[in-house]
This record gives structure tokens, sequence and C-alpha cells, in this order.
């Protein structure tokens, strides 16, 4: 079994990254599209964490910490408007969510 | 050895709780579907030596993010399925290849730019069994002000999720 090497994590976060691109695209219900961005943004978390332990340099943590900071921020706000829309229009679906297209 | 057999395990957790998420009918399946794959992304963070940050998935995202989102699935309380309307300029399989073509891109630079030896740094200065501290002192000195905005951030999005879930008076 060959050693484990950055490669392996960059594979692993590449996949993790593009269920959560394909949940973006094909789901219609809008806190599983939240769901499938807090899914690359772990991808992006392990890149970081796997390149930070390759160089054994604590930075790549640090700024894995900053991401998760703005996952929750995004998450507040994200989920604060759902709440509003779905108070004015009875609906979680972004195909119904089509007030601003011309 | 172990080591390989501790990633694949985790590898192919934390890509089928994924595959979970994106596919389960109920939005609160898939929220339980993602808090283990956060565990298990915490797990992988564990293995790569970040303790510290596996307890901070843990707390944070485990703990806070999935709770507010059990919340507002809760609060949303749908009279219809929400995936029941369908758009019909909405094109699926163009974003499924979309999608692929991400993945292939992502899996090619992996594979052809990082596997070659030159291109990586060798290891410098040893990070030494205490991640914890190394971490703190870190964020305190050099990544002082990043912090202190992150703080900001945190805070001015509290403010705006109140107001935004507020009912008008």
């Amino acid at each position: 079994m060959t050693p484990i090497t950055p490669a392996h994590y960059l594979i692993l976060s590449a996949a993790l990254f593009s269920i959560g691109v394909i949940g973006v695209m094909l789901r219609r219900n809008i806190i599983v599209i939240f769901m499938s961005i807090e899914l690359m943004l772990n991808a992006v978390n392990i890149n970081l964490v796997a390149f930070s332990s390759q160089v054994q340099n604590a930075v790549g943590q640090v700024f894995a910490i900053f991401v998760i900071c703005v996952a929750a921020a995004e998450a507040a706000v994200g989920l604060g408007i759902i709440l509003a829309f779905y108070r004015n229009k009875e609906t979680v679906n972004i195909d119904e969510m089509s007030l601003m297209r011309w | 050895m172990g080591q390989a057999i501790a990633f694949y395990t985790l590898a192919a957790l934390i890509l089928g709780f994924a595959v979970l998420v994106i596919t389960a009918k109920s939005a609160v399946h898939s929220i339980l579907f993602l808090v283990a794959d956060f565990l298990f992304v915490a797990g992988m963070y564990v293995l790569l030596g970040a303790q510290f940050l596996a307890v901070i998935q843990v707390v944070v995202y485990a703990g806070g993010i999935m709770v507010l989102y059990l919340f507002v699935v809760m609060l949303v309380n749908l009279k219809r399925p929400p995936e029941a309307h369908q758009d019909r300029r909405r094109r699926g399989r163009l974003g499924l290849l979309f999608s692929l073509v991400v993945f292939a891109e992502l899996a090619l630079i992996a594979v052809y730019k990082v596997a070659s030896p030159a291109s990586l740094v060798p290891p410098s200065a040893p990070m030494g069994p205490n991640n914890v501290e190394q971490v703190g002192w870190l964020l305190y000195t050099d990544y002082l002000i990043p912090f202190e905005v992150a703080s900001m951030l945190l805070l001015v999005a509290m403010i705006g999720a109140i107001v935004l879930a507020r009912r008008e008076a």
C-alpha cells in the first residue's frame, strides 16, 4: 500500500468539493444548497490542513479557523434571509425565488 | 500502514456521507448526515495532526452551525414538498456536467502538480507536539489583526441575522 501523500488529500478534497458543487447545481431546496456550500468549505479546510501538515507550518490551520469563522457568519446571515423569505413567500424552493429575474 | 487504513476509511466515510447529504429527501436527514460528515472530517484533522482544529470543527460546526440549520428547518414547516415545483428553464444535466468538469480539473491539478516531488517544500522545522500552543501563538502575534476583524465580522453577522429574522413590528 502506497504511503499517503498530499495528492491523496487533494483528491479527497476535490471529490468533496465536487459533491458540494453537484448539490448546489441539482437541488432546489435552498437549505440543502446551503449545506452543500458548507461541504465545499470543508473541502477547502482539508486542503489547508493537509498542506499545513506537509510543510510543518501551523499557518494553514490558522487560515482554516478563519474559514470556519466566515462559514459561521455566512450560515447565520443566510439562514436569516431564508427565514425572512419564507415569511413572505411560504417557500424554500429556489425555482420560485425569481422575484429579481427579468 | 495504519495511517493508510485510517485515511481510506475516513475518506470513504466522508465522501459517502457527503453523497447522502445531497441525495436525502428530507432536509432533516440531510442535516444529520452532515453532522456525521463533519465529525469524520474532524477525525481527518486529528490524522493530520491538527487537534485544535478538530475540536473547533466539532464544537463550532457539528455543535453550533448545525443546530442553527436544524432550527431553521423546524421553523420552516412546509405544507408541500420543497422540490415539487421545477422551473422549465433549469438545466440539471448541464449543471452535473459542469460539476464533473470541475472535479476532473481539480483532480488533474492534484495528480500532475502536487504528485511531482519537486513541487513541494520540504518540511522545515518540525511542528512539535503542542498544536494548540502553536496555533494560539500565530493567532495572537502574526494574525492578530485578522483575528480581531473576524470577531467584528461575527458581531456584524449576529446583528444582521437578528435584524433579518425579526418579525416586522
